[in-house]
């Protein structure tokens, strides 16, 4: 059994951390909707979802069954090739750009030492960079074989969009590339670490124990600003602008279609998300230096607190459902964060995605926060913006580095 | 090694299907989706002979910008369905025995060839792609440089095509 095991595990353990990941990132999307509708919610003074179960936790459940239940229409004259593939293009492209992202560093489990991702490539950032250029198709397919005038201007908009925010987006990175020298994003981020600087080794702020680094603050703006077209969120949602375009590129879809189009956009938020945090602010690095032991406990200081005041907070709520639902979660909580304080083995283990996932989890957060800020752009500002000031500064970025890199190596 | 054979046959039957398919759709959109199919399917050859790099330029530059440029022509213009015409006397009588000499020449070629090539440079990708921009930068600079001219060209070109209208 164990010889199998040996023998096999180059098939075993990647097929186990699929599965892992997908299922995080599948409910990592079912919740993201639901934090979306609670944030924007509270921002203009609502109260956002909460009939499905205590605090609308189960909204994301009850949607779900309804894509699977809603019936599925499919309009005259579509082009059926380019119909059907457009969602499955979109999901499939989205999820695949996650198997190279690093969640954290190398771990071994039982003997056997594997990285914290699924695969490990040399040049993951340009992989990246190949599966989002190949993402623009599924919105364009689907504008196009709709047979939809408003879904084809979405389509369009979108391919016009992504041509010129994708320049932008890549001209960004160059900056972090010639400081790290390396495509791989597990590599970006070790170098990062630079012995006990903590945060300001980070790209972002850019020292380095060399002297040989430069603030990215230039290219981590551009790197966001292109990175929200790229997914098509606000303010530049203009592929969807439902006050012109009903629903853009997806108004024809409903049903499991509709949801592809959907889990595919959450997807590609959180793996631009990742991608941002590993680029500009550490991956899973923590902020502070490696010699401050007492910080790897505050994933224990930050989930216990957490967990009591659910529970607090649970026990008056109306129904009695919530009244059973919500300590039992807080309970959960407290007892996680207890069992990492009793056992540094497993806090040790946690650090790196605890981190990465705190990042991300602010990215998203902020994702959140400018779409119920931000009006949409018009669609000549869109264009204005992103060839007249986003490409020129990314372009001046990239001189900028080279050049402050240049002068300190010497 | 049986594997990475197997996995070249799926590929290169891939390209040649676009190929054809390219040719043979009557609707200019599928047509440019066949381009797409060869385009991935050239990247994974690349991807299988070592050349990672090239693999992932090859995805994001013609897959990617170039061919979403194309669909974005196309689906602006709203080109239709095109008409199937009878093949003219010189595609028939002209290109069919050209296009069998081409391919017995090529077959010739791989024949010739007994099959030693070099292998390839069993180094990590970051190393390849320094070794590509050396050498691009270096023995190759004139062509690259020129390369550029060119699209400087081409660009300017275009605007000026755009200027006449105003």
């Amino acid at each position: 059994m164990n010889e199998f095991l040996a023998k096999y595990a180059f098939l075993i353990v990647p097929i186990i951390k699929v599965a892992i990941l997908l299922f995080v990132v599948l409910t990592l999307d079912a919740y993201l909707t639901w934090l979306e509708r609670k944030v924007i919610a509270h921002i203009q003074a609502r109260w956002g979802p909460h009939r499905v179960g205590p605090h609308g936790l189960l909204q994301p459940l009850a949607d779900g069954i309804k894509f699977i239940l809603k019936e599925d229409p499919m309009p005259l004259g579509v082009d059926k090739t380019a119909y059907f593939f457009a969602p499955f293009l979109t999901l499939v492209l989205a999820l695949t750009s996650l198997a190279v992202i690093p969640f954290g560093p190398d771990i071994t489990l039982f003997g056997y030492t594997t990285n914290f991702g699924i695969a490990d490539v040399n040049i993951s950032l340009l992989v990246l960079f190949a599966i989002t250029a190949l993402g623009v198709y599924g919105i364009a397919l689907a504008g196009w074989g709709s047979n939809n005038k408003y879904s084809l201007l979405g389509g369009l908009r979108s391919s016009a969009q992504m041509i010129s925010y994708e320049l932008a987006l890549t001209l960004s990175v160059v900056g972090v590339l010639l400081i790290a020298g390396d495509l791989s994003l597990k590599h970006i981020v070790e170098q990062q670490a630079n012995g006990d600087l903590g945060l300001l080794g980070w790209n972002i702020i850019g020292m380095r124990q060399d002297g040989a680094g430069f603030t990215q603050v230039i290219g981590c703006l551009c790197f966001f600003i292109a990175a929200i077209a790229e997914t098509n969120r606000v303010p530049f949602d203009l592929p969807e602008a439902e006050s012109e375009l009903v629903a853009g590129f997806h108004t024809e879809y409903a049903s499991m279609k509709f949801a592809m189009f959907f889990i595919g956009e959450y997807t590609s938020m959180i793996s631009v998300s990742a991608l941002f945090t590993i680029l500009f602010f550490g991956g899973w690095l923590s902020p502070f230096p490696a010699s401050w032991a007492l910080t790897h406990y505050l994933p224990s200081i930050i989930l216990v607190p957490l967990g009591l005041w659910v529970i607090f907070d649970g026990i008056r709520y109306e129904t009695i459902f919530g009244r059973i639902v919500l300590p039992g979660i807080g309970a959960a909580f407290t007892v996680i964060g207890v069992a990492l304080f009793l056992f540094p083995v497993v806090d040790e283990l946690i650090q790196g995605p605890f981190w990465f996932f705190a990042k991300v989890g602010a990215v998203l957060f902020f994702y959140i926060w400018m779409r119920a800020t931000l009006p949409r752009f018009r669609y000549d500002q869109l264009m204005d913006f992103g060839w007249k000031f986003l490409l020129p500064v990314s372009i001046a970025n990239v001189v900028l580095t080279s050049a402050v890199i240049m002068w300190r190596m010497h | 090694m049986s594997g990475v054979l197997l996995i070249f046959f799926v590929l290169a039957a891939l390209a040649v299907f676009g190929a054809v398919s390219l040719i043979l759709q009557s609707h200019p959109i599928h047509s440019a989706l066949s381009l797409i199919l060869v385009m991935v399917s050239l990247a994974g050859l690349y991807l299988l002979m070592g050349a990672e790099f090239v693999a992932a330029v090859q995805i994001i530059v013609y897959a990617g910008a170039v061919m979403v440029l194309f669909i974005f022509v196309i689906m602006l213009l709203n080109a239709g369905v095109e008409e199937r015409t009878n093949f003219s006397k010189l595609a028939t009588f002209g290109g069919i025995p050209l296009g069998l000499a081409l391919g017995g020449i090529i077959a010739a070629a791989v024949a010739r060839s007994s099959g030693h090539l070099p292998p390839p440079a069993a180094s990590g990708a970051m190393s390849s792609t320094k070794q590509l921009s050396m050498q691009l930068f270096s023995t190759f600079v004139y062509p690259f440089e020129l390369t550029s001219f060119l699209i400087l060209v081409a660009i300017l070109g275009a605007i000026v095509l755009a200027q006449r209208e105003n």
